[in-house]
């Protein structure tokens, strides 16, 4: 290999494309691409083909499972918890729309107005991290337990009687409510919605800013035709790294919630383990795949941007 | 293309274009694409989870002899540990020094389905798991042996065992004679609640838990179905071990009613403890062992032995097949079968002890857990145990499915 590899390259001047050094060009890419596709061919490609082979087969853990092509399973699945999914969809969806109410402005004046600040603020962005999934979601049962102080302020307020005249809360409690359930999902995934927005405004020219001013913009408007639309693809980008994974959770709605806030990742969850029922649960697995793919190719389509940070 | 010949050219131009380019085209993708489906088809088809049942006895060589070492898995906070360094586990230390066994011990099981998910692949494989030794709630246990998934222990090897396990716990209906299994510690579902969050108010049976309104919202009941349903078949008169299909459904529909009504406030597995010390929870169906440790820290914490009788179930030491040590594994259960080992486990786990005589060792150790009957039921408590039927396994896939969609998922 060594010994051709220095031949002289101008012995055939007329076919460069036929050198042994240019054709080991020609490799080098391929050779690059080799982990990163190996990768997707050994943990997405090959589960993938097996759990859409898992939920077209029938039979018990002692019988073991065959192939039947029993697509009833599907629609079994789908009439039995379709329930389980509008239910992780609404979650999600108000999650992801919190975040967004509350990341924005954060990421706006950490990318904007922190000045020096700006370092700390982000590493108090990503510090919850530092703690584990569980123990977060777990601290939110304290934080939220019935005569603690956040529940009883809520209720010397009044609020907890109008958030329970629209069902998102029960009597005089948060915790095993829907609100719980998505506070957690909130908090859980506020940081992925920041960064992604503060990336994307953090690039914006600030003499957009002073020529959108210069040219009798209000501040309002400036905001409206001048940093929003150049902000797009970090809204897209947050959005979808919170809706995505907010649908399929299901540590928050198992930890903060109660029998009826149960989301698709639960069901998935017990039919796997508890019930061993796995063709359902594949067949659910792909039912929230398709769920997903969906609403986010139409959101795209609708949100229009090119470019996704 | 010769027998397009005739054709005039810009004919057979327009034909040579639809099969290179047009939408019928074969071009190098569809067919990548079409080989790649027919693939991804067969692979379906090839796909298959073979039978889990093993049949030949899950026995392989026994190492013991050469090899000192014992692999045991257990749940955390499920053995007595040192006061001042909480690695240092007195009773297992005792075991080593006298047999030269060096035990690797560790709390990896939190739960039976998530456990049993974690050693399926390796067990239906025919293959070791690195486990020589494991705790498993009895009709989990029921399932394994079900499955061949476990050795026959042999009593030569354990002779105070053989002796010493009491009479009750000898002859289950899913293990006879205990060939595979043998107690570790036995477990009483029982009512709990917070004397606080009721204002003084006495809960002594599901009935009341479930009806009585002042406790709407802050009930829950377990995540274990044979713990939950079998406490309100009892209460609904049926025993348990005799329970038929209609009798099952009668009372999942029962909890499904205070389910609706919001009076449950969830399923819970044994995290109920926080909740239950600080009155979100105002009564609940709960652990016995769980309930000494509470009540050490929250005194208005109590529990009701209910009229209409109690759960029992045990966990169980399991050799899983294809382990290496079971020899080593047979010891360590004949070792926590002496009376004196016994009791100290007791003494600080303040679970059921299944050893017969443990009763006077633990007299001398510690006269309060003694005379506690969660920990050493007297005759009366006794005589109100109640165990759930063993299933078979469609039985068992169908009544987990009713459960899983009572508790929401």
């Amino acid at each position: 290999m060594t010994a051709v590899a220095q031949a002289p390259a101008p012995v055939k001047p007329a076919d460069p494309e036929r050198s042994p050094a240019a054709r080991r060009r020609r490799r080098v890419p391929y050779l690059l691409l080799f982990p990163g596709l190996a990768w997707l061919l050994i943990f997405f490609v090959a589960p993938m083909i097996y759990q859409a082979s898992t939920s077209v087969q029938t039979g018990s853990l002692e019988k073991g499972f065959k192939v039947t092509w029993h697509f009833a399973t599907y629609t079994d699945a789908l009439t039995e918890y379709y329930p389980h999914f509008l239910r992780s969809v609404l979650y999600a969806g108000s999650a992801t729309a919190l975040c967004l109410l509350i990341g924005y402005p954060l990421a706006y004046t950490i990318a904007f107005r922190a000045g020096r600040w700006r370092n700390v603020l982000l590493v108090l962005v990503i510090a919850p991290f530092f703690t584990s999934f569980l123990i977060r979601t777990l601290a939110w049962k304290t934080i939220l337990s019935d005569g603690g102080p956040v529940v009883s302020g809520l209720d010397t307020l009044g609020l907890l009687d109008l958030t329970s005249s629209i069902g998102l809360t029960e009597g005089h409690r948060v915790l095993a409510t829907p609100l719980a359930v998505v506070c957690g999902l909130t908090y859980n995934f506020l940081p992925f919605m920041i960064l992604p927005l503060y990336t994307s405004l953090e690039r914006i020219d600030p003499r957009l800013h002073e020529a959108s001013g210069d040219l009798y913009a209000k501040p309002l408007t400036t905001f409206r035709k001048v940093t929003f639309p150049l902000s797009m693809p970090g809204v897209v980008a947050g959005t979808l790294l919170t809706f995505i994974p907010a649908t399929g959770d299901y540590i928050n709605a198992e930890l903060l919630g109660t029998t009826n806030q149960k989301m698709v990742g639960n069901v998935i969850q017990s039919q796997f383990l508890r019930v061993l029922d796995y063709p359902t649960a594949a067949a659910l697995s792909f039912i929230l795949m398709a769920v997903i793919l969906v609403m986010v190719t139409l959101y795209i389509r609708k949100a229009g941007t090119e470019e996704l940070v | 293309m010769e027998s397009f010949e005739t054709l005039s050219p810009p004919v057979r131009a327009a034909m040579e274009r639809s099969l290179t380019s047009g939408r019928a085209a074969l071009t190098r993708r569809s067919l990548v694409g079409a080989c790649g489906a027919a693939l991804g088809l067969g692979a379906i088809s090839a796909c298959g989870i073979p039978a889990a049942t093993s049949t030949n006895s899950g026995s392989t060589e026994d190492r013991s002899d050469k090899e000192k070492v014992l692999h045991f898995s257990n749940w955390p906070l499920y053995i007595d540990v040192d006061d001042k360094d909480e690695n240092l586990r007195p009773s297992l230390r005792a075991f080593s020094k006298q047999t030269g066994i060096k035990v690797d011990y560790t709390e990896d099981i939190s739960d039976n389905d998530a456990f049993f998910g974690k050693i399926k692949p390796q067990l239906a494989a025919g293959q070791d798991t690195g486990r020589d030794l494991m705790v498993l709630t009895d009709w989990m246990a029921s399932r394994l042996i079900r499955l061949g998934w476990v050795q026959k222990l042999d009593p030569a090897n354990m002779p105070h065992a053989f002796t010493n396990l009491d009479q009750r716990f000898r002859n289950p209906a899913w293990d006879p004679g205990r060939a595979y299994s043998y107690p570790w510690a036995g477990i009483q579902t029982v009512i709990a609640y917070n004397e606080k969050a009721t204002k003084g108010k006495k809960i002594t049976s599901i009935s009341q838990m479930l009806s009585e309104s002042s406790l709407k919202g802050r009930v829950t009941m377990l995540t274990e179905m044979r713990d939950t349903v079998g406490l309100t078949l009892l209460d609904m008169g049926v025993d348990p071990a005799k329970v038929t299909e209609d009798q099952y459904d009668a009372a999942i529909a029962r909890i499904q009613k205070s389910v609706d009504s919001k009076h449950i406030r969830k399923f819970t597995g044994n995290e109920y403890g926080q909740e239950l010390a600080s009155g979100d929870i105002a009564a609940c169906v709960a652990w016995g062992g769980d309930l000494i440790q509470l009540q050490a820290d929250s005194p208005h914490i109590k529990y009701v032995v209910p009229d209409a009788g109690y759960m029992t179930s045990t966990d169980n030491l399991l050799v899983p097949a294809k382990a290496k040590h079971k020899k080593n594994a047979e010891r360590l259960i004949d070792h926590y079968y002496r009376p004196d080992v016994a009791a100290e486990l007791a003494a600080y786990v303040n679970y059921v002890s299944p050893v017969r005589g443990a009763r006077e060792e633990l007299l001398k150790l510690d006269k309060e857990a003694a005379n506690n009957p969660l920990i050493l039921p007297d005759a009366a408590m006794a005589a109100k145990a109640h165990e759930f039927r063993a299933l078979t396994a469609e039985e068992e896939k169908r009544f987990e499915q009713k459960f899983s969609k009572l508790i929401g998922a």
